[in-house]
């Protein structure tokens, strides 16, 4: 049996599993459905959620934070990293509001996840 | 005429004020940043009585004259001075027997109302000292400032009668004609002058030497010092010295002028290569722990603030080295400034002025008409009556937006440190005791970083904290 | 100025407590010191947040978005003062409050102190080296990171293997500053165990267990740190120092309880060093109530606001006339390093909150009538338990045990 931990959530639940010719026999430890899909994931391509920032012209704030609607591949993270750097957007923004749609093509959103009011520059 | 001061610690700073009471034009020439950054940053900030130094010595001569004249001192440049008084103690017949010879001495120097109080009379004025204790010179006229500030005030006023200051430049070389000194030279320029007084710390000696002038052999001797919360500022009232040895006064236990507990320093001779050895490390520290605990049992390391240390500019012979030279006719010495080097300041300043110069020297200075004696120190909003904050928050809003937390210091006291010269965060935490508490800037610094920024038109990544390469943020995360 | 309810601290436990009081139909003024409420949420833009509360995972700031939404929704009875200092609370219930719009005192007839914790200073921990410029808490480098869009560095060491330390390592990871590793005095990570993954293995940055810094060295920028492992005791093992050459320090090293302010008015709590508390949110002193991370540190924010609800819900009973006595005390017996509350009135049920003195694989939770078996339980991560009264009854001290199985 391996044994990996889930990051879906804070509750981290050790999930044992064991796979034969390439295919899931056997999964125990996880608390919830999620947990099965991570291993999965994990296995043929693990996804992470990146929180991170970007740019905000003529707002209250220089940054806004923002993460990914929804875990995306690894491996794509350094691409993801440069693309999020060149984002600006216009205040003000609102939680919630998508900042670029389906990044990199892997179905998830990159969100604002706190508001920023604009501010009338001189 | 025209007088360069090298050196702006507190020596150097009460020299030039005092020089600009005449009518020269002063210099004063600072290799750091900011003003009292040397040996005046970072020693335990007493004013000493004067019991301690040998009958006949040079500091046996300036340090209860310069005490004294701290009261008026504090009064005019606006710091604060506290006199907590200072005990001795003796823990056995031998101890007891050096405390009669201080008091003896003491007395010899001049040193006012010295008296010897048993174990009882301690206890009750001092609850937490060690009740092993047997007897103690009290000396009611030692007492604690802030050394920094003293610096700092000094020039302050200077620079409103006239002084010019020169920071972040370097004496490298002189410039004489025959035996006399037409020009200092630094890392920026050459400064033509008709005198030089050598107030620099550590490092006089080697200016001395440059200018082909006599001096004293100066090795750095290291403190190590502990300090505590405010939450235990009122273990001692006063400040509190172990026996003196031959080889130093001890590790003592003194309150700060802030409200905190401040605890060594610890005495190493180190080799002349090694002035810039500010390090802390682990066998002084714990030294000065064990030692404490013989003169205050309890002490509560967990409130331990930070620790740090200085250095003393000492000489073999253990005394000031004070006067004008005979080899270099217009170069005068202030150097060896070891304790009690910053209670004897004042006393120097009027003795280099008035005695070296003028009588010394016939340089027949006449007294500059309009000199400004009085300088106000930042206005601390958090000491006004609440009706007076009011109206000063209603003036400028910036009076009522609080940044150090820990130590109640408002953006405008901020902008007022920036406006009087804090170009640095180091500069704008010794002018208003922000990021000196508890929390050591873990909320104000970002702040204060911003404040910089803004009132400087830099940016944050151009801001160091004391020198030129202690940068504290590198560029943005997103342009 | 007059109010019913002032609660000091508009951070998760503040923002709970005045929405509490406010549902009570009382006058509430919040004071926040910093320039916006959500207090140290703003800055944490990582996912971990509301997961009981909310049932969903929310970020920092998406979590503070939630509650200033109802703060918002009872303008007529909450007043929130940002840029507002509480600099003074007197015994007559005065408080004196600075903001740049004006100085004034408050008088309210119950206070609910918020005012969560601060960082361990480097200062405090007698590291010897030097002073230089480069040494950071997390929290500060979070924010110049987060709020101020600075960078605090090029090559960094974290120090601390909590949650903090691990969130700040892939931070800087992913804005290009190089992490060399993250260092724990203790045997096991400081944190949890999804943090470990997505913060380190994920970047492969080395977590080396069993060490601490013994050196600083950088007289103006730092330059170098130096990093030995330690034994049982934490004292360095001399002949294991590693160097690294990093100009950046950021140190996870504890949170402490904010409670100056409080001083001679209340009493603390020696194992938490926060305000002792009852399960009322009372403190020792009747007219003082506390909620969140300036009683004991907590894990989770949810449980910080469901600790401010309770907080606000009881001031506001005080306010309407009930009294409780602070109630029978609770204290730490085998393997139990700390607990919240201190106290136990028993007009409610207990939702207990424990740390654990050491690793326990198997561990039997014993409080009064109430048992409970857990596994896997490691210091960092809290217990909660909610106890039925039932269980408490008759009892003059509660002792919270947990034996090892």
């Amino acid at each position: 049996m391996e044994k990996i931990v889930c990051v879906l959530c804070p509750m981290g639940c050790k999930i044992k599993y064991s796979v034969e010719d390439g295919k899931i026999v056997s999964v125990e430890g996880n608390r919830c459905p999620r947990g099965l899909s991570y291993l999965e994931d994990e296995l043929k391509e693990p996804k992470r959620i990146v929180p991170t920032s970007v740019r905000v012209v003529n707002g209250e704030l220089p940054l806004a934070s923002v993460k990914t609607s929804k875990p995306i591949p690894k491996r794509l993270i350094p691409e993801f990293m440069e693309l999020v750097k060149q984002v600006q957007i216009e205040a003000p923004v609102k939680v919630g509001d998508v900042i670029l749609k389906n990044v990199l093509d892997t179905g998830a959103d990159v969100v604002a996840t706190r508001t920023v009011k604009r501010v009338n520059s001189a | 005429m025209r007088v360069a001061v090298i050196g702006a610690g507190v020596v150097g700073s009460l020299i030039a004020r005092e020089l600009c009471k005449y009518d020269v034009e002063v210099l004063l020439i600072e290799k750091n940043l900011d003003v009292g950054w040397g040996v005046t940053k970072a020693n335990s900030a007493i004013l000493h009585a004067g019991y301690d130094d040998p009958v006949g010595s040079v500091r046996a001569r300036f340090c209860s004259v310069g005490n004294a004249m701290y009261t008026e001192l504090s009064r005019e440049l606006d710091f604060e001075i506290k006199r907590t008084g200072s005990y001795v103690l003796a823990f056995n017949d031998e101890e007891t027997a050096v405390l009669h010879k201080l008091l003896v001495q003491g007395e010899k120097n001049g040193v006012p109302n010295l008296s010897i109080h048993d174990r009882e009379t301690i206890l009750s004025r001092e609850p937490r000292i060690n009740p092993e204790v047997k007897m103690g010179l009290w000396a009611p006229t030692a007492g604690i400032t802030e050394p920094w500030m003293v610096a700092i005030a000094a020039v302050e006023n200077a620079l409103e009668n006239g002084l010019k200051l020169f920071l972040n430049e370097e004496v490298v070389d002189f410039e004489k004609q025959g035996n006399r000194i037409v020009g200092v030279i630094t890392n920026k320029q050459v400064h033509r002058v008709d005198v030089v007084i050598n107030a620099a710390g550590l490092f006089a000696d080697e200016i001395a030497k440059l200018a082909g002038a006599e001096y004293v052999p100066l090795h750095p001797r290291k403190g190590q010092y502990i300090l505590l919360d405010k939450k235990l500022g009122n273990t001692v009232r006063s400040v509190i010295f172990p026996t003196p040895t031959e080889k130093s006064k001890g590790i003592l236990v003194l309150p700060t002028i802030d409200g905190g507990l401040l605890l060594g320093p610890t005495a190493e001779d180190l080799p002349s290569d090694r002035k810039n050895d500010l390090t802390t490390t682990n066998e002084g520290i714990q030294s000065v722990k064990d030692f404490v605990l013989k003169l205050v049992p309890e002490i509560d390391f967990s409130l331990v603030v930070k620790t740090f240390a200085g250095l003393r500019p000492e000489s073999p012979q253990k005394d000031f080295f004070i006067g004008k030279s005979e080899i270099v006719p217009n170069f005068v010495n202030a150097m060896a400034m070891r304790s009690p080097g910053l209670t004897a300041a004042p006393a120097i300043a009027k003795y280099i002025a008035e005695e070296v110069l003028q009588q010394q020297m016939r340089l027949n200075l006449t007294t500059k008409k309009g000199f400004k004696p009085e300088r106000k120190g930042i206005r601390k909003y958090a000491e006004l009556s609440l009706e007076e904050w009011q109206r000063a928050v209603k003036e400028n809003p910036s009076a009522g937006r609080m940044i150090c937390f820990c130590n109640e210091v408002t953006e405008a006291e901020i902008v007022e440190a920036i406006r009087r010269g804090a170009r640095t965060l180091d500069g704008v935490k010794f002018r208003t005791r922000a990021m000196f508490g508890r929390c050591q800037g873990g909320f104000c610094m970002s702040k204060i970083l911003k404040i910089l920024e803004r009132e400087l038109k830099t940016d944050a990544s151009q801001i160091v904290l004391k020198s030129p390469n202690s940068w504290v943020v590198d560029g943005k995360v997103r342009e | 100025m007059k109010t019913d309810v002032l609660v000091i601290g508009a951070g998760a436990a503040g923002m709970a407590a005045a929405i509490a009081a406010a549902k009570r139909n009382l006058k509430v003024v919040i004071a926040e010191r910093d320039e916006i409420t959500g207090g140290i949420l703003n800055q944490c833009i990582h996912n971990g947040f509301g997961l009981h509360y909310f049932r969903e995972e929310l970020t920092g700031p998406e979590y503070a978005e939630r509650f200033r939404e109802q703060l918002s929704r009872y303008t007529g009875s909450i007043e929130v003062l940002t840029d507002c200092h509480v600099l003074k609370l007197d015994r007559n219930k005065k408080a004196l409050l600075v903001s740049p719009k004006n100085v004034f005192e408050l008088e309210a007839k119950v206070v609910v102190y918020a005012a969560g914790a601060r960082e361990r200073p480097f200062g405090s921990l007698m590291i010897p080296g030097d002073r230089p410029s480069g040494i950071f808490t997390a929290g500060v480098a979070q924010r110049l990171m987060n709020i101020d869009n600075r960078k605090v560095g090029r090559r960094a060491l974290i120090v601390g293997s909590g949650d903090i330390g691990m969130i700040m390592a892939r931070r800087l990871t992913l804005e290009g500053i190089e992490v060399v590793g993250v260092v724990e005095r203790l045997p096991y990570p400081g944190g949890l165990l999804r943090n470990v993954i997505q913060c380190l293995k994920d970047f492969n940055i080395p977590l080396y267990l069993s060490s601490t810094v013994v050196e600083v060295k950088g007289s103006e920028r730092l330059e170098e740190v130096v990093v030995a492992r330690v034994d049982e005791q934490f004292r360095p093992i001399p002949g294991t120092e590693k160097s690294f050459k990093v100009d950046t320090l950021v140190l996870s090293v504890g949170l402490i309880p904010q409670v100056e302010m409080l001083n001679g008015l209340v009493t603390l709590d020696k194992r938490t060093r926060g305000i002792a508390c009852s399960n009322t949110g009372q403190s020792s002193n009747e007219w003082i109530f506390a909620a969140g991370n300036c009683t004991a540190v907590f894990d989770l924010v949810d449980y910080v606001t469901k600790e401010g609800e309770r907080a606000g819900e009881y001031a506001s009973r005080y306010v309407n006339g009930e009294r409780f006595s602070l109630g029978v005390p609770i204290v730490p017996g085998e393997n139990v390093m700390l607990t919240f509350p201190n106290y136990y009135n028993d007009v409610d049920d207990l939702t207990l909150y424990l740390r654990c003195k050491k690793p326990m694989e198997k561990a039997l939770l014993k409080v009064g009538g109430f048992e409970k078996t857990f596994e896997d339980l490691i210091p960092s991560e809290m217990i909660v338990v909610k106890i039925p009264k039932q269980k408490l009854s008759n009892l003059d001290r509660i002792e919270v045990k947990l034996e090892e199985v």
